[in-house]
Formats: C-alpha cells, sequence, structure tokens
C-alpha cells in the first residue's frame, strides 16, 4: 500500500467496470480477428482483406452482417437445449476471467464522481479464480461436441477436453514457482513485486516459456490447433454450428487470448508500472499488443503437432521441466 | 499500484457473470430473430441430417477412445497435487526448510506415481490396431 489512497468502490463503479470489460474486450477480440488474418497475410507476402472499407477496416463490420444474418441451423438428432447454450458458456466464461484481471487502469468519471476500479473484483485469489475459470471454459467445446450427436464433433471435443487437461497441470506448474517468490495469488502484488523495474522473467525464463506453451495449447493457438484440424476431424466441435452460434467460440477464443496475454504481462513482464518515460498504461498495452501479435507470429511460423506428440509434449517434457523449475527455485530461494 | 478497497471483492465477478450471460443469449435470440427473417428456410431432411459425407446417417454414438479417459484420469491425479502445492507456494517463506522438505517428499511421491504411469504406457498414443 503506497501513499496515495484510492476512493472507495461502489457498486455503481464495478457494474459500470463489467459493461465495460465486455464492451471493450469483445470489441477488441472482434477486431482482433481482422487483425490476425491481416498480419497472416502479411507474414505470407499476401495483401489480406482489403476490399470493404479502407484497408479492409470495415471487413469486422460485414463479418458481423454475414454470422447475424445466416441461417441458424439446429441438425436433427442434437439435443437441442444443450447445442444451443454451448457457445454461450465458452464466451462469458472467457469474459468471467477476465473479471479477477486487471484490464485498463482505474479512472473516475469526471462529473458524477464514480469511481471506476481497475480490476472489477480484486479477489486475493486472483491467478487460481482465472485459471479456474478459463477452465470452465472447457464445458462448452466439451458440451458442444457431445450435443451434436456428430463423430467429428465428439472426436473434436474429446481433443479438446485431454489438449485442456494436460496443458492445464502445465500453467499451474509454471506460475508456481513465481507465487513461491512473491508470495500472493493477487494480480495486484505480482505487480507491485516488479516496481522496482526487474521483470520476474529475468528470475523466472523456464516459467515464462513453460506459461506461453501452455497458455497457447489453451487457447487452441496453431501449434496445438488440433481440434479445428480440416484435414482429420472437419471442423471439431464446431461442425454443425452456423451463424452468430459459430461466431461465439472465437469471440471467446480471442477473449481467452486476450486474457493469457494480460497473465503474461502483468505476471511476467512488469505489469502497470512505468518504464523509462512511457507510463504504465500504454506499457500495459504495448505489452498485451506485443503478446497478441507473438501469437499471430507462432501460428505463421509453425506447423501443428500431431496428437500424440502434443501429449507426449505435456506430460514427458514440460511437466518434468515444470516441476524441476519448483524445486530449483525453492532451493535457490532458500539458500538466499 | 495498490489494491482496490472494496468490501464486497466478489460483486464484480458476480455482475460480469449476469451481463455476460445476458448480453450474449440476447445476442443469440437477437442473431435467431433476424436470421429467420432473412435467411432461407427449409426444412429438407437431408440439410439438417448432421454432417456426414455418403450415406445419410441416423445418430452416431457418443463413443470415445479409452485413451482419452485415461488421460484426464492422469489429470486428476496431478492436478489436484498441484492444487495442493498452491497454499504452500503462497506461505514457502513463512513454512521454511521444514515445508519444503515436505513439499521434496510430495514431489517424490508424485514423481514415483508419474513414474509408473509412464512405464505402464499411460503417456503413449496406442493405436487401434
Amino acid at each position: 500500500m503506497d501513499g496515495t489512497m484510492l476512493p472507495e468502490v461502489t457498486a455503481v463503479g464495478v457494474i459500470i467496470k463489467a459493461i465495460l470489460i465486455l464492451a471493450v474486450i469483445s470489441a477488441i477480440a472482434g477486431f482482433g480477428t481482422y487483425i490476425e488474418r491481416k498480419v497472416l497475410a502479411f507474414m505470407q507476402r499476401r495483401v489480406g482483406p482489403n476490399h470493404v472499407g479502407p484497408y479492409g477496416l470495415l471487413q469486422l463490420a460485414a463479418d458481423g452482417i454475414k454470422l447475424f444474418t445466416k441461417e441458424d441451423i439446429i441438425p436433427q438428432h442434437a439435443n437441442r437445449l444443450i447445442f444451443a447454450v454451448a457457445p454461450a458458456i465458452t464466451a462469458a466464461t472467457a469474459f468471467i476471467a477476465l473479471g479477477a484481471v486487471p484490464v485498463f487502469p482505474g479512472f473516475t468519471i469526471p462529473f458524477v464522481d464514480v469511481y471506476v476500479p481497475s480490476i472489477a473484483s480484486d479477489v486475493n485469489v486472483g491467478i487460481l479464480f482465472v485459471l479456474g475459470m478459463m477452465a470452465a471454459g472447457l464445458y462448452g467445446p466439451l458440451l458442444a461436441g457431445m450435443a451434436q450427436s456428430n463423430k467429428w464433433g465428439i472426436l473434436g471435443s474429446a481433443r479438446t477436453a485431454i489438449q485442456f487437461l494436460s496443458y492445464e497441470v502445465v500453467t499451474g506448474l509454471s506460475l508456481l514457482a513465481p507465487i513461491m517468490m512473491v508470495g500472493s495469488l493477487s494480480f495486484v502484488d505480482f505487480n507491485n513485486y516488479q516496481s522496482d523495474g526487474t521483470w520476474l522473467v529475468v528470475y523466472q525464463p523456464v516459467a515464462f516459456i513453460l506459461f506461453l506453451i501452455a497458455g497457447y495449447a489453451e487457447t487452441n493457438r496453431t501449434p496445438f490447433d488440433l481440434l479445428e484440424h480440416e484435414a482429420e476431424i472437419v471442423s471439431g466441435y464446431v461442425t454443425e454450428y452456423s451463424g452468430m452460434r459459430w461466431g461465439m467460440f472465437f469471440i471467446g477464443e480471442y477473449a481467452n487470448m486476450i486474457t493469457i496475454g494480460i497473465i503474461a504481462s502483468v505476471v511476467f513482464l512488469g505489469g502497470y508500472n512505468d518504464w523509462w518515460i512511457f507510463p504504465g498504461w500504454i506499457m500495459i498495452l504495448a505489452k498485451i499488443a506485443f503478446s497478441f501479435f507473438f501469437m499471430l507470429w507462432v501460428r505463421a511460423a509453425w506447423p501443428h503437432v500431431r496428437p500424440d506428440q502434443l501429449m507426449w509434449l505435456c506430460w514427458k517434457v514440460l511437466m518434468p521441466l515444470a516441476v524441476i523449475n519448483v524445486v530449483i527455485t525453492g532451493i535457490v530461494m532458500m539458500a538466499g | 499500484m495498490t489494491h482496490v478497497i472494496n468490501n464486497h471483492p466478489y460483486l464484480g465477478i458476480f455482475f460480469l457473470f449476469i451481463v455476460t450471460v445476458g448480453a450474449f443469449n440476447a445476442t443469440l435470440f437477437l442473431a435467431r430473430l433476424i436470421s429467420r427473417k432473412l435467411a432461407k428456410l427449409d426444412t429438407e431432411k437431408l440439410k439438417l441430417t448432421i454432417y456426414e459425407c455418403g450415406p445419410e446417417v441416423t445418430k452416431q454414438p457418443n463413443a470415445i477412445s479409452t485413451q482419452f479417459y485415461l488421460i484426464a484420469l492422469l489429470f486428476i491425479l496431478f492436478d489436484v497435487e498441484i492444487i495442493f502445492m498452491f497454499p504452500w507456494a503462497i506461505d514457502f517463506k513463512l513454512l521454511g526448510w521444514f515445508g519444503f522438505a515436505e513439499m521434496i517428499l510430495f514431489i517424490l511421491l508424485l514423481t514415483l506415481g508419474f513414474v509408473y504411469a509412464w512405464k505402464k504406457g499411460a503417456l503413449e498414443w496406442h493405436s487401434i490396431k
């Protein structure tokens, strides 16, 4: 706690914050699809979307219109209720996870004097809550795949389940070492621990790399996007979906990418602290933007892995490495 | 950056839950309304069957390889133990050498189970043939 006291948070401020998170992050998530196509196009020496609006910027609106006006098909043998609800589960859990993460700096709305905090809920188990909420997001793909009674769907959701469960172990273990150093699960404490300018990635490079790999696997980014592997299982758990229900899965996926970016920035890359002449909010935006760009870069650079390679990588390489990292961190901290 | 002063820390998550669930279900409802008005509607039998090439399929069973269940079992084993390690990690400096030695013992037991699973071939991807 430093000298500056923050105004007390009222319920109104928290509600405004919740609506802000939903509006801004879903806009960024939608815009992320445009950025992804443009960045991938430039990396492959193509032009990318350029017909709708200047530089193709209105592509997002065009996609939205397309998604809304498509026919909403529910196949004959599907379990209609679960089939209809599953996309909303994915999207909702992705955004609820953002509730415990510091998303933008806090500010006071000028005339009505309502303080909007930087975190919607500053819970003391922040990291555990975010990991748990992202894990609950697994129910979206799982139920979607099981409700459509289609073998591509069930294979896709089974793959999602084991991929997510396996890499959840690595995420937890890779975050353990920084938690040991900081001694808290709150993102605010992580931020303050690095306020002297030394980022945690300097002390924990192995944990950072493990977290990034596991984070990419959890958000289904390319080296690990086996659940929508067109050549093998058509489109995985989204095979039978159309229109906005299909789009909902992607809003959830992009929101999860942003969450992973924020966790990586706050836990390992110095968080909201000022650096040189740049104020904290520019730093956090730059870090999140870079981590988002890095995901696209990885997608452009690496091919898929096979499912058995995925499991081999997780259980035989990453997990032992993470455990060794925790033990070595413990020994160094005890000795030093 | 300082901690937010709030008497009910979980209030934000509750509001976010209500706002997101409400907004996304409203979006889906709206999309359904619009698509009913604008999209081509026909209830032809073949169109409503599940995606498959070749014969018209009735219903496919939700049966998957046992390998997936095996991995899920391994997850339960290891993730529950990692949850045990979280409180220890927070109080790491407080617990000192004694806590550290206990956790090393715990990790050794974990490793024993891990080596057993590895030797039994639970981490290998078995082909059906």
